[in-house]
């Protein structure tokens, strides 16, 4: 018989992004069923996970997305505070809780917020960018809310798979970068593939009269991939390894603007 | 200015060079400055116990055709804007840096 849907296994569910494991527990069925609704394709049936949160649910406050959110550390505690939520965790024992009301933003904000933490620490970073694989190569489109990240997506071709729209995930490794897919969406409302591939190139976005590629001078190239990575703490050592990744990224990938006309032909000058 | 004028780099920013601009991340607030070549200098030796009118003198007057007295107007200015956004740290004593910036390596 078809699964239509991933069991809940022991009022756990596991939300894997990147390769980093979150395994999500809560006492609430319901709430375990919508997360796995949310993250489908990201749920894994891993056995192990790298972080463990329990979640208390509870009227925590109103869910607002664009609420103004503090991450602090402290004796080697992070605490995320935003008007719906508030969650504490500890790197050292990989276990944290957060207290939300039963909705999907606030463990989504935490999600986000977890992993550009873990990634600053290993080169990598969440990128406001909508990314894609093509040819076994990723590319990434960033730019700020109406640059054309949706608008990239909407115009791939079929035999593009799109990683999201809005929120890129960029690993370092030894050779080189690469993009995983997300869950987190933008405009279009569509999970990301749960893939991964090498970054090929990133394009800086802006809309112009015709399709066209120029090359970005490197300090230029800093400046405008500093202004698209989510970072939320304010913490200088997590700031310098920020600016490093960011150096070491521009060094590494080509950057460009592409500017383009939003109709099909602009994947024609992707390469 | 009457009395010397003392400036120090803040802990509370990283620091890399890229291309000879000196990009400065601020922690509180993640503000990007990039700085040009003057102000670069500026940065490199503001090590809190020479006067910005000796790295005036010494740093900036023999590498660029300017008068001492307008390169350092310039570069108060310059040190004022970059202490009111937390980069520097300005005092007419001889300031004593608790630790140095995160200075990020190629």
């Amino acid at each position: 018989m078809l699964e239509l849907a991933t069991p809940v296994n022991s009022s756990k569910v596991t939300i894997e992004i990147g390769g980093i494991a979150a395994r999500v527990a809560s006492a609430d069925m319901a709430f375990l069923h919508m997360l796995e609704d949310r993250y489908a394709g990201f749920v894994s049936s891993r056995a192990d996970a790298d972080f463990d949160f329990h979640v208390d649910l509870g009227e925590a406050g109103v869910a607002d997305p664009d609420a103004e959110v503090s991450v602090t550390q402290r004796s080697g505690c992070w605490t995320v505070e935003r008007g719906d939520f508030r969650a504490e965790w500890e790197p050292a024992t990989r276990h944290g809780r957060i207290r939300q009301s039963s909705n999907p933003y606030s463990i989504d904000a935490l999600l986000r917020i977890l992993h550009s933490l873990l990634l600053a620490k290993q080169g990598g970073f969440l990128l406001h960018a909508a990314s894609a694989i093509r040819n076994g190569k990723a590319f990434l489109f960033a730019g700020a809310s109406g640059a054309g990240k949706t608008t990239i997506a909407r115009l791939a071709p079929g035999d593009v798979s799109l990683l999201t729209d809005e929120i890129s995930y960029i690993r370092k490794s030894p050779n080189g970068y690469s993009a995983c897919g997300t869950p987190f969406t933008g405009e279009l409302q569509k999970l990301g593939d749960n893939i991964s591939a090498p970054i090929a190139a990133l394009y800086l976005l802006a809309k112009g009269p015709k399709n066209c590629v120029e090359p970005v001078p490197p300090a230029e190239a800093v400046r405008a991939l500093l202004s698209n990575i989510l970072f939320f703490a304010k913490d200088r050592e997590m700031i310098g390894a920020l600016l490093h990744s960011a150096c070491e990224f521009v060094g590494r990938i080509p950057i460009s603007r592409l500017t383009f006309v939003p109709d099909f032909r602009v994947w024609g000058v992707i390469e | 200015m009457s009395g010397k004028l003392y400036v120090a780099r803040s802990s509370q920013v990283a620091a890399r060079k890229l291309d000879d601009e000196m990009m400065i991340m601020s922690a509180p607030d993640s503000t990007l400055f990039m700085l040009n070549e003057t102000a670069t200098i500026v940065w490199e030796t503001a090590d809190g116990s020479t006067p910005l009118d000796e790295i005036v003198m010494a740093k900036i007057c023999p590498q660029y055709d300017v008068a001492w007295s307008e390169a350092l107007q310039d570069a108060e200015e310059l040190v004022r804007q970059l202490a009111g956004h937390g980069v520097l740290l300005l005092s007419e004593e001889p300031l004593a840096t608790a630790s140095p910036p995160r200075s990020v390596q190629p």
